[in-house]
């Protein structure tokens, strides 16, 4: 069985703030780490591959830097990883970046599982992994929280659709995005350091991938564009109270009764 | 697309009998793939030669605009229920709606959705599309991905609003993908300009800073909306509302997955419905003290909320805890003590009518969401709020 999981290089923290003149976004010298997500999607396809055999290859799509992430996959257990980049993928939106990452796993070719973590914690729309799957037109099942059984044709599967749980059967090639529920990530090992250290990444750009129209990748495959970025709004007609614990107390109190909350219940 | 490996194919003309789009042609020595094909591969199934083979392809390039009109709300049902977010995604699409002077339209997908329709009518929408299948009975991404997209390509709609619940959020990035289209998820804000353009707002980085966000030059314009952010539509019936009904084909329906079981999960009580809620933080240090805020909450006729921390120490339950990774509150009333007002705890409260903040810390960042701020030590304050609501 092949594998393949996608993975994404984070920023460690999402403190950012934006400066209120310039709408710049600050983010100055933040750590980057693999998103806390895609490390439970990897765990869940080196589960599957030690069960069953077969391989597992990771994929990203980012700078150079990225494939940082993809040496800490192969400290995991990953076989193969592929790193996408390029320019021209700067700037894409989760159309654009589904977009490459299937041209990436059309290429590496033959996978009959896709993992991918829930989201990013930069992004946090959990829109890539469906994204990818509607692209190579393969079924897939989000929010998986549990995969109960494999068989040559298909896996069977726990989902949390919000109001309901569901056993899923789900034929190959299919994609999964999982949750955190799916089993805790094993750590690094510093054997496997060893060993992996000469591992090759696999380094593609535009001209490596099927299609080489650059207009479809990066901001200009993007049907979504950020206008502007700015800090939430807060609360203008506001007022503070100052005084003992009993005062204050009372003062609420007799605001509450003003506004029916107690003495007879508001109805409206 | 579908590609045709002229070299491979023998002309045998199979895969023309069997498209059920009429998508494929024999042209002099030449199969050709027309526009009105579908992807569905059927052709790929039956091709004796392999010459067929599935492209990925490219973002189909810019739409012309003027060809959509309209919103389009996607209700979210299970069994014979409709999810609560449906009556505010159909609030929402009916104040674009009507600022951008178009239609709306809602598609219900399911089994025996008649009622649903019915009911659905009665708030405010012209059109609702029903497709009805037993096959649509539970969940399946690929068959409702083709209901939607079926029902987008009828009515052109430019906008299309989703529910940012685990179906939406899985339902929706695949239907703006088949589209090729944009889609935004979690707006906390939508607004139109210049007709129907929207304008849609998020939170970004945990909800360190909002993005606003627009689809120039795509259509439909997809967003997703999480439950209890927008108001809920009021009762009215549009004159001629009614509803149609949509047919899909038997492929359509087809689907690599099979729901084996589904579990309906216990229903919790939940703070997103709440209508006065009161709040504790890590200033509530005890957890005595945290009995003495739950006891404010049951004195008010509310209920109890909780910041993350509270949750993670064990102190309560998560169904109780507010904020970006918590739930969504719009109460009438909500007071908060002891909590300082990170972003991703105050981005879910801003729907709440009237907020009053006890902290002690008079630079607490709680005080900017707050309408009316008491600097003072909950310990205190709390105690003389239970005792004088004792006496009413
Ligand atoms: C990705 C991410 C997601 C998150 N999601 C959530 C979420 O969903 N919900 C959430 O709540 N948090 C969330 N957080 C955590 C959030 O950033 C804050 O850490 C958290 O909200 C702080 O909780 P608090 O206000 O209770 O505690 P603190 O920030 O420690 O504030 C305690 C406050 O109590 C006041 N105080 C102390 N003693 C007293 C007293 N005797 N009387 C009155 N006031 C007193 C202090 O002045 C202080 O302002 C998230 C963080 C991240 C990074």
């Amino acid at each position: 069985m092949h594998i393949v999981v996608c993975i994404k290089q984070v920023p460690e923290t999402r403190d950012v703030a934006v400066d209120e003149e310039t709408g710049v976004l600050l983010r100055d010298g933040v750590k980057s780490i693999m998103n806390p997500f895609d490390l439970y999607a990897l765990e869940a396809a080196l589960r599957l591959k030690e069960e069953r055999g077969g391989s597992v290859s990771v994929i990203s799509m980012g700078p150079p830097q990225a494939e940082a992430v993809i040496r800490e996959a192969y400290m995991m257990g990953a076989d193969r990883g592929y790193l996408l980049t390029d320019r021209a993928f700067a700037g894409a939106d989760t159309l654009a970046t589904a977009f490459t990452l299937a041209q990436g796993i059309d290429k590496i070719g033959e996978a009959d599982l896709i993992v991918c973590g829930l989201q990013t914690t930069d992004g946090d729309t959990a829109q890539v992994g469906p994204g990818i799957a509607e692209m190579l037109r393969i079924p897939h099942e989000s929010n998986v929280i549990a995969i109960t059984g494999v068989t040559d044709s298909g896996l069977r599967l726990e989902r949390d659709s919000g109001d309901s749980l569901d056993t899923v059967d789900v034929a190959f090639p299919c994609l999964i995005t999982v949750t955190k529920a799916i089993g805790e990530p094993r750590l690094l090992s510093f054997r496997r350091k060893l060993e992996t250290a000469d591992y090759p990444v696999v380094y593609w750009s535009l001209g490596d991938l099927g299609e080489n129209e650059d207009s479809l990748y990066g901001l200009k495959g993007s049907p979504t564009q950020v206008e502007r970025i700015f800090s939430p709004p807060t609360q203008s007609d506001q007022e503070m109270w100052r005084g003992s614990g009993s005062e204050l107390a009372q003062r609420l109190l007799s605001k509450l009764s003003d506004l029916r909350f107690v003495g007879g219940m508001r109805h409206d | 697309m579908i590609k045709v490996n002229h070299s491979l194919c023998t002309l045998c003309e199979i895969c023309v009998g069997v498209c059920p789009f009429s998508a494929l042609m024999r042209e002099d020595d030449k199969i050709v793939v027309l526009d009105t094909c579908r992807l569905c591969k059927i052709c790929l199934k039956h091709c004796p030669e392999n010459a067929l083979s599935l492209e990925v392809t490219a973002s189909r390039s810019e739409h012309n605009l003027a060809d959509y009109s309209g919103v389009l709300v996607v209700a979210e049902c299970s069994g014979d229920s409709v999810h609560p977010v449906t009556y505010e995604l159909i609030g929402k699409g009916r104040e674009l709606a009507d600022k951008a002077g178009e239609k709306l339209s809602c598609v219900v997908i399911g089994h025996d959705i008649a009622d649903i329709c019915d009911q659905l009518l009665e708030y405010g929408v012209d059109r609702c599309y029903a497709v009805d299948y037993p096959e649509l009975a539970q969940m399946r991404v690929e068959p409702y991905t083709n209901a939607l997209e079926e029902v987008s390509l009828k009515i052109k709609p430019s906008i299309v609003l989703l529910a940012a619940t685990p179906t939406g959020r899985t339902l929706a990035p695949r239907l703006a993908t088949r589209l090729r289209t944009g889609l935004t998820a979690d707006c906390t804000t939508l607004e139109v300009r210049n007709g129907s353009e929207l304008v849609q707002i998020r939170p970004a980085f945990g909800g360190n800073i909002m993005a606003q966000i627009v689809t120039p030059k795509h259509r439909p314009q997809l967003a997703t909306m999480r439950y209890k952010v927008m108001e809920p539509a009021v009762k009215e019936r549009k004159p001629d509302a009614r509803v149609e009904t949509l047919q899909l084909l038997a492929n359509q329906l087809e689907s690599k997955a099979q729901v084996v079981k589904s579990r309906r999960k216990p229903p919790e009580e939940s703070i997103s419905d709440a209508e006065i809620i009161v709040a504790a933080g890590r200033g509530v240090r005890s957890e005595q003290s945290l009995a003495m805020v739950a006891e404010l909450a049951a004195l008010l006729g509310g209920q109890l909320g909780v910041t993350r921390p509270l949750v993670e120490n064990g102190w309560a339950d998560y169904t109780r805890q507010i904020g970006l990774s918590g739930r969504t509150v719009r109460p009438k009333l909500l007071i908060t003590c002891g909590i300082s007002g990170a972003v991703q705890f105050t981005a879910s409260i801003t729907g709440a009518e009237t907020v009053v903040a006890i902290n002690s810390d008079e630079n607490a960042p709680i005080f900017k969401n707050a309408h009316y701020g008491l600097v003072g030590d909950l310990n205190e304050i709390v105690p003389a709020l239970i005792d004088g609501l004792r006496e009413v």
